[in-house]
């Protein structure tokens, strides 16, 4: 099954030559799921009936639309009418929609094959994909390793070959980090390119929705689809989609791409070093110029994000009280215990923790101190983007700092976990495009993801500069093995 | 990554503090881990206080062209009471129903 759903052309190919109707294609591809999930747990549920009965009116429509019965997996805090959507928590057991996301009726209207309920860390809190309320997601290429987080089910799902693709959100790298850890493609689209209405809200100023496939052409498709303003997202930008599969394919001579000093540093595992290294000799032979560059407050990028994410995180969180929706604890005589009753048994731990860590930075004497100051070195970090993109069309750098640890292993340390996503913070705080590509692996055999910046809404220089490198190397044909 | 944490400490009495404003109770054990895991995580934000800022404005967003977003101020349909009820822990005709807030005298 992973050779027909290598590629999107490659699945559609096979289609048409075996005339299966989707309904069926659907079942075979759930009933292989579920082999496999014991081993994953890439999701927290499968309603084959429901999948089964997509592909049947998908059947039932004419064979069109860019993304024709792909099966795509959907992070479970993207809202999908009528499904189960819970954000990996118990505070939202058992709530279903009453609307569809933004980008689920992208993927509809272009007849996409959903696949509901992609594990994640609860809430997207996290980065390695151990804190989901239904157990953690393992990583196809190590089961003793994390997949990554937040997004950990979603690329773990592409991985393996479950799906052909899958969306993720990205707050400060919960698409990028688990595609690096996963060896897949992730892209995290610039702030106000993809609909946010419809995404459970983590961070509002930071989070992003993007696509997790096997190679840069899926994810231009993908990309194409969900991208363009939306009426219902205040926050969404106005501003015409170019076509970025046409992007593909274009050679990167004369381009110039900065390599930062500071993302080499100290505290880099060696096996990234060196695949990053390599990475950037390969676009250097391809004709780019490469410059090095200063991004010289990086090294403040997790403690900004560390204030400012729980900050919002904790304000968003406050709407879950019990009373409209998911879990209300059954202990409470009035409305106050009703409230810290349901909220105590219905988060988990790491929500707890920044939710606290959120309303102590907010909290009056503390806000100046900690808030302002970090909305202000967030300027400070954006200053130093603008400076190097006077420079350079694109910025490379390793994704993260280390390839995928341990399950447990850094659990009972948070602030060790939040360094996970050093590399990629920065690019939520400016807002701007990212992807992370495969490039490499370490001794183990474990994947490492190259990062790739641009200035806001120019992912197409992203697209332009991953595919060349993709197109020069392998490691994006290097396969988990998860699905057999 | 380097972890250089310096030594910010974080009271119990704050861990419970902060955690009455966020309608969150913790036991004894709770309070504890968290209080020493937001003295570590505190404690390592305090580098921000090395950075000049003193002539910086604050990121009030990260889109330069934003602005507040109006809309015409037409009927629209709206969801059902059975939709936005739909997901309600408990209901009462087309009420949502909470524990009583108001003692009968």
């Amino acid at each position: 099954m992973q050779d027909i759903l290598s590629s999107f052309e490659h699945y559609h190919k096979w289609l048409r030559e075996h005339e299966e109707p989707v309904a069926e294609t659907a079942g075979f591809l759930t009933d292989r799921i579920r082999q496999i999930e014991p081993d994953i747990h890439a999701f927290i549920r499968l309603d084959k009936e429901r999948i089964v009965c997509r592909g049947r009116s998908l059947d039932e429509r004419s064979q069109g639309g860019a993304l024709w019965a792909v099966p795509v997996a959907i992070k479970d805090n993207i809202c999908i009418k009528g499904e189960l959507t819970t954000c990996a928590s118990h505070i939202l057991d058992g709530f279903r929609p009453p609307y569809n996301a933004t980008v689920i009726e992208k993927l509809l209207a272009e007849n996409a094959l959903l696949f509901p309920g992609a594990n994640m860390d609860e809430f997207a809190f996290g980065s390695s994909c151990e804190t989901s309320f239904y157990g953690p997601t393992r990583n196809p290429w190590d089961l003793s390793r994390i997949p990554g987080g937040s997004s950990g089910g979603s690329a773990a799902s592409v991985a393996s070959g479950e799906v052909a693709a899958a969306l993720g959100s990205d707050t400060g790298g919960s698409i990028r980090q688990p595609a690096a850890m996963c060896g897949v493609v992730g892209f995290k689209p610039t702030y106000g390119r993809v609909s946010r209405y419809g995404l459970i809200a983590f961070a509002s100023s930071l989070d992003q929705i993007g696509p997790i496939t096997r190679n840069i052409s899926d994810c231009a498709r993908m990309l194409e689809v969900i991208s363009g303003y939306d009426a219902n997202d205040s926050t969404s930008v106005d501003s015409p989609v170019p076509k970025y599969t046409e992007s593909l394919g274009k050679q990167i001579k004369g381009m110039t791409i900065g390599l930062p000093e500071e993302y080499m540093g100290e505290g880099i595992d060696e096996d990234v070093r060196r695949s990053v290294t390599e990475s950037v000799d390969v676009l250097k032979r391809l004709g780019a110029k490469i410059i090095d560059i200063s991004l010289p407050h990086t090294k403040y990028a997790v403690s900004c994000y560390y204030i400012i994410a729980p900050a919002e995180a904790s304000s968003n969180l406050a709407r879950f009280d019990g009373v409209h929706y998911g879990y209300r604890s059954p202990k409470s005589d009035d409305l106050i215990d009703m409230y810290v009753n349901s909220r105590s048994e219905g988060f988990g731990k790491e929500a707890k923790r920044r939710i606290l860590l959120g309303t102590y930075s907010l909290s009056s004497g503390y806000y100046d101190a900690y808030y302002l100051k970090a909305q202000k070195v967030r300027t400070k970090l954006s200053q130093d983007f603008d400076r190097a993109f006077s420079e350079c069309d694109c910025i490379v750098t390793p994704t993260a700092p280390n390839t995928a640890f341990k399950i447990g292993e850094r659990m009972d340390d948070p602030l060790m976990m939040y360094l996970s996503d050093v590399f990629t913070i920065p690019a939520n705080l400016a807002g701007l495009p990212a992807v992370s590509v495969p490039c490499g692996q370490d001794r183990n055999g474990m994947p490492v993801g190259l990062q790739l910046m641009a200035r806001p809404f120019d992912e197409e220089a992203l697209i332009k500069v991953a595919h060349a490198f993709e197109s020069e190397t392998a490691y994006h044909k290097m396969f988990s093995g998860g699905c057999g | 990554m380097d972890k250089k944490v310096s030594k910010k400490r974080i009271t119990e009495q704050t861990v419970r503090y902060v955690a009455a404003l966020s309608r969150i109770e913790l036991d004894e054990a709770e309070t504890a881990s968290y209080k020493d895991q937001l003295s570590d995580i505190i404690g390592y934000i305090e580098q921000l206080g090395e950075v000049d800022t003193d002539n910086t404005l604050p990121t009030t967003h990260v889109l330069p062209s934003m602005k507040n977003v109006f809309r015409e101020d037409e009927l629209k349909e709206s969801l059902s009471p059975d939709e936005f009820l739909g997901n309600a822990p408990e209901k009462h005709g087309n009420f949502f129903k909470v524990p009583r807030i108001i003692q009968s005298s």
